[in-house]
């Protein structure tokens, strides 16, 4: 495949999932580019596919028709191993509800990622910087009961980059946060975003969360309505 | 990292992972306590058969190795065989079964006591009256009885004049014409005794006897054969019956991991989908559910082992005369690889739904 310069290329992907005898079209040809290192914004009101949209990209669904290149990847090809595979190496979750293991503390629920990779040994240095940015390291011994909301989102946010991943997805992460917790979340995205140059797809309903990327794309019906040029 | 997710699993539900090793080691110590007792009693049935000190045993006809007819034989046998060549002493006895395994046996207490060596009296001493009784500390300590004590038996009050060292043919001895009498079978014997002058005879005497046309109906066996033949491998009831303790034992492992383990699976369908969502395949799911059953048994099964010695303790003191329980080691690893079987069994369906679950629907799942 020659290099593209986007990272995520999506050419009238379809979904369609099948509730007893009804056809549920979750997304009616979605075309979407995303250059590499970009911080974009998705809304859209509530069923408009946002989700399923990442849920396709990130493996976790897989796509009636259309295309979905990944860092190179065709996601339509891929197998279940191979989506996990995806999952495993290309892509980070991050979700509303912060999904924590409880069992694990803070710093094991990072290790536990890191050990599904099969990646061993000290953590890299970009890593514990990235760490610092989060300002975790005093509560990396706890468990997650014992963590706020957003201490935990920052974890999670933690687990979904540990693997160096291409594209980290992030759907709704301020949901379930108050304003100030929000605010520190969204700025240390798009510290990750500028000072690593990690690529993000941020799903929101807030207009204010969507002014901290870089370019916004709207949803409805399952398609992509209009994509601004530049958010800034 | 997966041990230690698997340790933090269970111990983060420590009510359930107690109860899930608790009902694995009753699995285990129920294993270990039947098949103990299966060996201990058969080796103590050994024991006191070779108590008696004879080589050669002669029953009535119609009997087997193993069954006792009770179609009794006339006492002048006992001088025919004491006037064989070969033949240094004879002593006959008369049993009267009580509730299984109990029975009296009526002894004539000097030549009882020539060929096996003597009762060892603890306490009390031998037979002064014809309702008198010696019994074994077993019996003793099982019913509290001490000497000069009454006991009814056999529709008779007995007087305990003895408590003797155990091992010696039977628990409960009374003269042998007192039982003949009230069992009506006087000048009758259910069972004699032959001691050899030397061992290499023994052989000599049983052809003898096996040869003597009149005797072509009893049973002669050497003591040695009768013991060998008392073996769990000569037993087909009590080889299905250790079979069917096995089976249970792993069906009951099954249910309790099976029932267990859906639970933990239910409860953690979230979890379960963050992992995957992280990139865990199914196979790493199956892999944490594996694990973590594997312990339950593991250390279910060393507790089922530490309470097998309490269910002996139980057991020794409390009916010593009616059980006995052998501590078995070679059934230690049996028992293990049992619980195993039944464990992994269990989880194989859950384990399987949580590997196969959709990691989005568990992640929508509260
Ligand atoms: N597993 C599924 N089975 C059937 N229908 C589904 C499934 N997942 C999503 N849908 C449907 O697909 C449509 C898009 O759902 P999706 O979750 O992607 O919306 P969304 O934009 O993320 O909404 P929200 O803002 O509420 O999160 C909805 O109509 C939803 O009901
Ligand atoms: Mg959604």
């Amino acid at each position: 495949m020659p290099e593209s310069p986007n990272i995520i290329e999506v050419r009238d992907l379809r979904k369609i999932y099948r509730v007893g005898e009804v056809d549920v079209h979750a997304l009616r040809g979605v075309n979407l580019d995303v250059p590499r290192g970009e911080f974009l914004a998705v809304v859209g009101p509530s069923g408009s596919g946002k989700s399923t949209l990442f849920h396709i990209l990130g493996g976790l669904a897989a796509p009636t028709s259309g295309t979905v290149s990944m860092d190179g990847q065709d996601v339509r090809a891929l197998t279940d191993a191979g989506r996990t595979e995806l999952r495993k190496r290309c892509v980070g979750f991050v979700f509303q509800k912060y999904n924590l293991l409880p069992t694990l503390s803070a710093r094991d629920n990072i290790e536990i990622a890191r050990s599904i990779a099969h990646r061993t040994g000290p953590q890299e240095e970009w890593f514990k910087d990235a760490l610092k940015l989060l300002d975790l390291e005093k509560r990396l011994d706890h468990k997650p009961r014992a963590l706020s909301g957003g201490e935990q989102q920052r974890v999670a946010i933690a687990r979904a980059i540990v693997n160096h991943p291409a594209i980290l997805l992030a759907d709704e992460p301020t949901g379930n946060l108050d304003t100030k917790n929000s605010e520190a979340v969204l700025n240390l995205l798009r510290q990750l975003n500028k000072k690593i140059g990690q690529t993000i797809l941020m799903i929101t309903h807030n207009p204010e969360a969507a002014e901290f990327a870089d370019r916004t794309v709207h949803m409805r019906d399952g398609e992509i309505v209009e994509a601004p040029a530049a958010g800034h | 990292m997966i041990n230690k997710l698997v340790i933090e699993n269970l111990k983060h539900r420590p009510v359930r992972t107690f109860l899930s090793m608790l009902a694995i080691s009753i699995e285990v110590t129920m294993v270990l306590t039947l098949v103990g007792l299966s060996y201990g009693m058969l080796e103590e049935s050994v024991r006191r058969t070779r108590g008696v000190g004879a080589d050669v045993i002669v029953r009535p006809p119609g009997s087997s190795a193993l069954t006792l007819s009770n179609a009794p034989m006339p006492e002048k046998l006992q001088n025919y065989f004491a006037g064989l060549p070969h033949v240094t002493r004879v002593t006959g006895t008369v049993v009267h079964p009580l509730v299984f395994p109990e029975s009296v046996t009526g002894i004539d207490l000097a030549a009882f006591g020539e060929m096996s060596g003597g009762f060892k009296y603890l306490e009390g001493g031998p037979f002064q009256s014809p309702e008198d009784l010696i019994i074994d500390e077993h019996y003793a300590r099982q019913q509290k009885l001490k000497v000069g004590q009454k006991v009814n038996l056999i529709n008779r009050t007995w007087r305990v004049c003895g408590i003797v060292e155990s091992g010696k043919l039977a628990r409960l001895f009374v003269q042998l014409p007192v039982l003949q009498d009230l069992e009506g079978n006087q000048g009758k014997l259910s069972q004699i005794y032959l001691q050899a002058d030397d061992d290499a005879n023994i052989q000599t005497i049983i052809k003898g006897l096996k040869d003597t046309p009149a005797l072509k109906e009893y049973g002669v066996y050497s003591t040695e054969e009768l013991v060998s033949l008392i073996s769990v491998s000569n037993l087909p009831g009590l080889k299905a019956f250790i079979a069917v303790i096995i089976g249970l034992g792993i069906v009951i492992g099954f249910l309790v991991v099976f029932l267990s383990m859906y639970t933990a699976v239910l409860e953690r369908t979230r979890e379960i989908g963050v992992l995957k969502a992280i990139g865990a395949s199914p196979g790493y799911v199956l892999n944490i559910l594996l694990r973590e059953t594997a312990v339950l048994a593991f250390f279910g099964s060393i507790l089922g082992v530490g309470l097998s010695f309490v269910s002996r303790w139980l057991i020794t003191t409390l009916v010593p005369a009616s059980l006995q329980q052998k501590i078995m080691p070679e059934w230690w690893l049996i028992c293990m690889a049992i619980s195993l079987v039944g464990a992994l069994l269990g989880t194989l369906y859950p384990a399987w739904k949580a590997a196969k679950q959709d990691a989005i629907e568990a992640l929508a799942y509260d």
